[in-house]
């Protein structure tokens, strides 16, 4: 008799046991799934938002015609009537200038960023070492307005005194006015931007790199330099498609800092322009729904920039995917998801 | 690491004719050289580019700053020297920080347990896992946007105001601040996830053979082992909130000065801005165009954001459990 309830209470406070840890593993399970329903649920409203703005232009939104801002404006000053909602929109400038800006700014940081990486990790003196490693923590937690207000403040005014002439600025004049603001220095401050974010993954791969490896370069007769680009740095694949992937999404994500740099005009800078191409101006999509943001309630014009929002959305969701699968397809080879 | 082997690699030519490789491999070719060269100058000139932001920001910080600025409102004027201070901005930050980090931890640090510890079935872990990336990857203004749509749906009045037809505002502190969680929630996960793991096996099985269950588990033996993790997730994300215009632009309301609604918790559905969109709207970008307060209240903003990031390389020192 007492030998059993001795044997029954342990397993009775075993079981009751159990069934809270089975509690807590599903609460935290259904939390963890909320992420999921949260990312479902931003990509369906804001597609279905998006939707009309789509559907009235069909492909031809992506294609150019027109300003782009005349084509904003007539939206925004939509009659209230559903009936007469005005869509029509010709969103190249915005796409292009969203491509360029990030594209450029990304491919300088990759070379920039594998050169600091490099350096730190291989050739900086011990002292400059522990300088340099906090510098890039600093560079990347500086807020994005911070960039901005330098930029237009102090950027902006100096290339527009210093390196765009008279001649320039009238050779322009009738289409578009070169007043500093321009992709030139958008790009140039959007790379310091993006950098540190690509500096900070490459220094850890390139530490992860056994040091076997560049010693047997070494031991086989090839110098530091050598040793880091034909070893090091082809151990460190998957991690630069990381790095650049992060980069990119932070770039094309970059609205405030642009739209204060980059002139905030719908204008499709032609590179035809020769060196005038760098002082244009222009306006990358994040940036656009940002300076309309007052705007959002009126119907149409909200629904265009959600469309804005949808095709951001929708390249962050890809670039995410792509750089997934180019890591998974790079990991077979090297250094990484071992 | 052993430089001397590195730099003597140049050391003993072998003897000519035994190699197939032309010899200019073993020596410093010219690409060699431009190569090295091109390394020195980045890492030189990303200390110059950082020196010169932190220099001029406090040289132009300390020219315009005043401490009545931190004690007083600001006010609509043209005159720069009327148009007040940034108190409502600076207590907008603290206050839409404390929100976002409020929501961001205890859901961040409950997901990323379930990921480390228990993770089954193992496909919805690894969509959740590539959930917060994506989560990681949208830019702020998408974020921000998607927060309009959500909380102007109709039952979310209560988180802003309902105008008199019907239609939600859909712009509070609340609002902005579950968005800025959104924000920081990746980095709470990361950190966390990183110090869960760093925990050796043998740990949560002592603790299991003193007969405990894995709820009690991680609430006594490894969230307190994670709590410098999870500390430089919620740092890390603080900054990342305080830095952030997007979302304060769109989703915090335009009003200068904070405007509480009536009610409880007025204040947390009111409106207000903070030091990034007071940057930005002083800035000749916005519509205030007073420079001086622009970089006064970026000095300050920029303060913030380094203390911040000081802190976490003070958590990353200490508090580091050993294991052996």
């Amino acid at each position: 008799m007492e030998a059993a309830t001795l044997t029954e209470a342990p397993a009775r406070a075993t079981l009751g046991r159990d069934r809270t840890d089975r509690r807590v593993e599903l609460l935290l399970g259904a939390l963890a799934s909320t992420i999921l329903l949260l990312i479902a649920g931003m990509i369906l409203f804001v597609l279905i938002k998006a939707l009309p703005s789509f559907t009235h232009n069909g492909l031809a939104w992506f294609g150019a015609g027109g300003s782009v801002d005349d084509q904003l404006m007539n939206i925004f000053n939509s009659p209230a009537d559903p009936a007469d909602y005005v869509y029509k929109l010709r969103a190249w400038p915005l796409l292009y200038a969203t491509a360029l800006i990030t594209g450029v700014a990304v491919f300088v940081s990759v070379v920039f960023s594998v050169l600091s990486g490099i350096f730190i990790v291989e050739f900086a003196p011990d002292r400059l070492r522990r300088v340099i490693e906090p510098v890039v923590k600093l560079l990347a937690a500086v807020p994005s307005v911070i960039y901005g207000l330098i930029g237009i403040l102090v950027v902006v005014p100096w290339v527009a005194d210093h390196l765009i002439s008279e001649d320039r600025k009238a050779s322009v004049a009738y289409v578009i006015q070169l007043d500093g603001t321009s992709i030139l220095v958008g790009i140039f401050i959007l790379t310091i931007m993006i950098c540190p974010i690509m500096i900070a993954i490459i220094v850890d791969a390139l530490r992860s790199v056994p040091e076997k490896w560049v010693e047997g370069a070494a031991a086989l007769g090839v110098n530091r330099w050598r040793a880091m680009r034909t070893v090091s740095l082809r151990a460190i694949r998957p991690a630069i498609v990381a790095a650049l992937v992060l980069a990119t999404a932070r770039a094309l994500g970059e609205a405030i800092m642009l739209s204060m740099v980059a002139g905030s005009v719908g204008f499709a800078p032609n590179p035809l322009d020769g060196i005038t191409f760098l002082f244009e101006p222009a306006r990358p999509l994040a940036s656009t729904i940002v300076d309309n943001s007052e705007g959002l309630s009126v119907v149409p014009f909200g629904q265009t920039m959600y469309a804005f929002a949808a095709i951001l959305l929708i390249s962050s969701a890809f670039l995410s995917f792509a750089g997934w699968a180019a890591r998974k397809s790079f990991s077979r080879y090297t250094l990484g998801a071992r | 690491m052993n430089i001397e082997v590195r730099t003597a690699a140049p050391g003993p030519r072998p003897k000519p004719g035994r190699r197939a490789r032309p010899e200019h491999h073993t020596g410093w070719s010219i690409g060699d050289r431009v190569g090295l060269a091109a390394a020195w100058a980045a890492g030189i000139s990303l200390c110059v580019v950082a020196a010169v932001i932190v220099l001029f920001m406090a040289w132009k910080g300390l020219q315009f700053l005043h401490l009545d600025m931190l004690t007083s409102s600001p006010e609509a004027s043209m005159d720069q020297s009327k148009s007040g201070g940034f108190l409502d901005p600076l207590v907008g930050t603290l206050l839409l920080t404390v929100i976002g980090i409020a929501i961001a931890v205890p859901v961040g640090v409950g997901i990323a347990v379930w990921l480390t510890e228990y993770g089954k079935p193992a496909g919805l872990a690894r969509l959740v896992e590539s959930g917060v990336e994506v989560v990681a990857g949208t830019p702020s203004i998408v974020l921000a946007i998607f927060g309009l749509l959500v909380f102007q749906q109709g039952f979310m009045g209560i988180f802003s105001f309902t105008a008199a037809g019907g239609a939600v505002f859909g712009r509070s502190f609340i609002a902005a601040g579950s968005m800025m969680a959104l924000i920081a929630l990746p980095l709470v996960i990361g950190s966390t996830r990183e110090a869960l793991n760093s925990i050796p096996r043998h740990v949560r099985e002592a603790s299991y053979a003193l007969g405990k269950d894995r709820a009690s588990t991680i609430r006594r033996v490894l969230l307190p082992s994670a709590r410098s993790g999870i500390a430089t997730g919620a740092t890390l994300g603080m900054g990342r909130i305080c830095g952030d215009t997007a979302i304060v632009v769109v989703l915090l309301g335009a009003s200068m000065q904070t405007t509480p609604e009536s009610g409880p918790l007025g204040l947390l559905r009111g409106t207000g801005s903070t030091l990034t969109s007071y940057v930005y709207n002083n800035s000749p970008a916005g519509e205030g165009n007073a420079p001086d307060k622009a970089y006064a209240a970026a000095f300050v903003l920029l303060m913030i954001v380094l203390l911040l990031n000081f802190v976490v390389g003070l958590i990353g020192k200490r508090n580091k459990p050993q294991w052996n």
